[in-house]
């Protein structure tokens, strides 16, 4: 009676997809902008003297962009690993802090001027930082998610791979984990390092 | 101290439920009457170790004990008490712990309610759900313990999601999986059958009440889910094809199927094979679901923390439990006698049509919602499949499925003479055609589709009403379960009828609206008059006054809020509904727009009988209730048994 075995064999195809699923990652959305220029910007940096900063100033450097925000709990998550690699010396990594200060943030009856976001912004992050620690060799801010618009951010924590010519040669959503740094970042980091 | 002695006891559980799966089993190969009589103690002794681990977690979340990791992450002090206790199954690990806690309630339900049954059977049905247990037990010592502890303790927790603190979403989850583990019993029945190679009408009978009620809590779930998200998620959907609402839909379907086939098996003894194959996927499929929500294979709006490990652990699992089941399947299933012969105008045709259609829908379903995981597999691309896949291959394979609720209910089992049926289901068409004529001559909007839903919704009415009346002209006591049924019935024809009038008829307006500013929707108009910042116990809201006019005359003063949990700083949003038999009105407070004038974006329905499809979930419960209130099955349960 063949017909009996018909369920077992549709279960066992089925088990084999889902056993290669496993291994992916749905996370990894291909970003139309993979092995294109990084997006120019010029943005205020966590520094109130400071210049301000954008991809411009990293040319010749293999360099880490992470989007982030104080209410972003996943970056939370991601952070002691951010840390850890930004101590170990492997690249030098750029926070993008995204849409820190949302409109509830606001007095009632009344829109925050742009320089009040500016220094919300760089309070906020300034506690956040110095009590988690800060990877960043610079953070800048999207105050107004513009830039997040220009890389296509789906969602924060988001991170990005640019090379020395400034050309975007990963992206990832949602919180670097510790094998996607052991078994993507690092060998890449190694590949564009050398070339 | 007291939460390692919980842990403890989670990992006695895990003992005793192995013993609890082996002797009993070894005990009816080798006729050990002793070892089959310690299933029923190993299941109650099982349930109070769960259930004492259990009630630690929830002390730990009540008493605020953020050295626990998994509190830490999921609670908060500020918590109302409620959520906190609702936190413990507000994460993965929590969770899982409460879906043991179910299974161990559910095996001691079938220790303490089979008196009547043979203690081989009872022997049989309880180790396996004792296997069942020792999997998701091991998966929670191994890959998921909540008792973990946070060294130093947090100062305070992270909170539970802010998308969880409602009072629906709170019995969501634990009717949810009531009804995913309360497919466990139907299975461990079916393989009982299979194991003893007996698979006669007592199994069906049997495994009857347990499923309808597994059935009962799944509907519930899945309502309460859908509710939650039409009022919570500000988006005025109730459904989204999401892959999580799929892993509840696809068991529900199949389900559903089971209940319709057990009753042939029961009755008529036939579609023995096709009764166990159902079982053994309905409660697959409940497996495939968890894996799915918890390996983090598909992006849900269901996020949970997704850990790869866990998902090889539940793989194995699903392959072992499903490969054995349906290997088991393949060598016994072929034993079973068949039924006497099936004519084609007959009740059992139609129910076979009837199992066979959901079986193809839920197919279609799993499809759409591994598709892209497949796709991903084969190096095609990454993609992603939407609520048009679904609703083209969903909605054309439901409608002959509520179609053979009228002529399935009236045709006699056996053989149904085509003649009679055809004359029996006149009213029924009458009532289909004026239905559909009313919509396509009347309403302005109606389209084919609509005329199609409400034809269908009047034909299943109508269709009850003939039953019942031919049902109460006959002589004898009419069964609880005769009313159970046709409620059940009458509850798909409402949410038909919901369905079809929300999609046909309902408006959405997305407006910017400054303060005074007015949007209009039929005959009601909108006038957005305040907006103040309100404080509630562990957020800040932002609070927007609308009121409602009907025809120029005040109705109802809507307060929609966007609010800010102090823990988590994402907004939520709460819509403000005025809800009724015939229409609501639904209105959600977006983001505020930046310009000259302060003005914010706002989200205005007029969903025309949404509730009907709530109202109808509930026809569906009590129906089912009644149904397993029935004498006959305690009844017929003693007369099987001797």
């Amino acid at each position: 009676m063949k017909k009996f075995f018909i369920p077992l064999g549709i279960f066992l195809v089925l088990v084999a997809f889902l056993a290669i699923g496993l291994k992916r990652n749905p996370q990894e959305i291909p970003s139309p902008l993979l092995g294109k220029p990084a997006p120019l910007f010029s943005l205020n940096t966590l520094d109130a003297g400071g210049v301000k900063f954008g991809p411009q100033n990293m040319k010749g450097k293999v360099w880490m962009l992470n989007v982030w925000a104080t209410w972003c709990v996943a970056c939370r998550d991601e952070h002691p690993l951010l840390v850890a690699l930004s101590k170990a010396n492997q690249l030098p990594i750029v926070g993008l802090n995204y849409k820190e200060v949302q409109a509830q943030d606001a007095p009632a009856g009344r829109q925050l001027t742009p320089e009040e976001k500016l220094r919300i912004a760089r309070e906020r992050s300034a506690v956040w930082l110095q009590r988690l620690g800060d990877p960043y060799a610079v953070s800048v801010f999207d105050l107004d998610g513009r830039v997040g618009i220009d890389y296509g951010v789906y969602g924060v924590p988001e991170t990005y791979i640019i090379d020395k010519e400034g050309v975007i040669r990963f992206k990832t959503v949602g919180a670097v984990t510790l094998e996607t740094l052991q078994s993507q970042i690092l060998p890449l980091l190694q590949k564009l390092n050398a070339s | 101290m007291i939460v390692e002695i919980g842990h403890f006891a989670l990992i006695l559980a895990a003992f005793v439920a192995l013993v609890q799966g082996v002797l009993p089993l070894a005990g009816t190969m080798n006729g050990h009457q002793r070892w089959q009589a310690l299933a029923r103690p190993a299941a109650i002794v099982q349930f109070l170790l769960i259930a004492f681990s259990y009630g630690v977690l929830t002390n730990a979340a009540v008493t605020d004990d953020f050295s626990v990791k998994y509190i830490a992450e999921h609670s908060n002090s500020l918590l109302p008490v409620q959520y906190k206790v609702a936190s413990v199954w507000g994460g993965h690990e929590g969770s899982l712990l409460m879906w043991v806690l179910m299974l161990s309630g559910w095996t001691l339900a079938v220790a303490l309610f089979s008196r009547t049954l043979p203690l081989a059977m009872v022997a049989r049905v309880i180790a396996v759900l004792g296997f069942v247990s020792v999997g998701f037990l091991s998966f929670i010592l191994i890959t998921s313990s909540p008792f973990e502890r946070l060294l130093p303790a947090a100062l305070d927790g992270r909170d539970l999601n802010p998308l969880l603190q409602d009072p629906g979403l709170v019995i969501h989850p634990p009717m949810l999986y009531m009804g995913y583990v309360g497919f466990s019993v139907a299975f461990a029945f079916a393989i009982s059958a299979l194991l003893s190679g007996r698979m006669d009408a007592a199994w069906a009978r049997w495994s009857r009440p347990w499923t309808v009620v597994a059935w009962i809590f799944m509907t519930a779930g899945i309502a309460l889910g859908s509710w939650w998200a039409y009022y919570e998620l500000g988006w005025g959907g109730w459904w989204f094809w999401d892959p999580v609402e799929n892993a509840s839909l696809m068991p529900w379907l199949f389900g559903t199927a089971l209940i319709h086939a057990l009753m042939v098996t029961d009755k008529r003894g036939g579609f023995k094979a096709w009764s166990v194959l159902l079982a053994i996927g309905a409660f697959s499929l409940c497996l495939l679901g968890t894996f799915l929500v918890r390996s983090g294979v598909l992006t849900s709006v269901h996020a949970f923390a997704s850990d790869p490990k866990r998902g090889v652990f539940i793989l194995i699992f699903l392959a072992l439990v499903v490969g054995i089941s349906l290997t088991l399947f393949a060598w016994r299933a072929p034993k079973a006698t068949l039924g006497g012969k099936i004519a084609l105008v007959s009740r059992e045709s139609m129910l076979l049509a009837n199992s066979v259609l959901l079986v193809v829908a839920t197919g279609a379903v799993l499809l759409g919602t591994i598709y892209p995981l497949i796709i991903d597999a084969m190096n095609l691309g990454k993609l992603s499949v939407g609520a048009p896949y679904f609703n083209a291959v969903f909605v054309p394979l439901m409608v002959p499925i509520v179609f053979l609720m009228v002529p399935g209910g009236i045709a006699h089992w056996r053989e149904s003479r085509g003649k009679e049926l055809g004359r029996q289901m006149r009213w029924p068409a009458l009532a289909a055609v004026l239905a559909a004529a009313v919509i396509l001559i009347f309403s302005e909007r109606g389209t084919w589709l609509t005329a199609m839903g409400m034809a269908l919704a009047a034909w299943v009415v109508v269709g009850l009403l003939v039953q019942i009346v031919a049902r109460v002209q006959k002589p004898g006591r009419i069964p609880l379960s005769f009313w159970g049924m046709h409620l059940a019935h009458l509850g798909i024809a409402v949410v038909v009828v919901g369905i079809t009038l929300v999609k046909g008829y309902e408006i959405e307006r997305d407006v910017r609206m400054g303060l005074n500013d007015t949007v209009s929707i039929e005959n009601y108009s909108f006038e957005l008059v305040g907006l103040n910042e309100v404080n509630g116990p562990n957020y800040k809201a932002m609070r927007a006054t609308v009121n409602v006019t009907k025809d120029q005359k005040p109705l109802e003063v809507l307060y929609p809020e966007k609010r800010r949990y102090f823990s988590s700083a994402m907004p939520m949003t709460e819509a403000a509904i005025d809800a009724g038999p015939l229409r609501d009105l639904y209105v959600s407070l977006g983001e505020a727009i930046e310009g000259d004038k302060p003005q914010w974006s706002v989200r205005v329905y007029y969903k025309p009988f949404v509730s009907w499809l709530w109202y109808g979930a509930i026809l569906m419960v009590l129906g089912g209730l009644l149904a397993v209130s029935d004498r006959r099955y305690r009844k017929s349960a003693l007369s099987a048994a001797s």
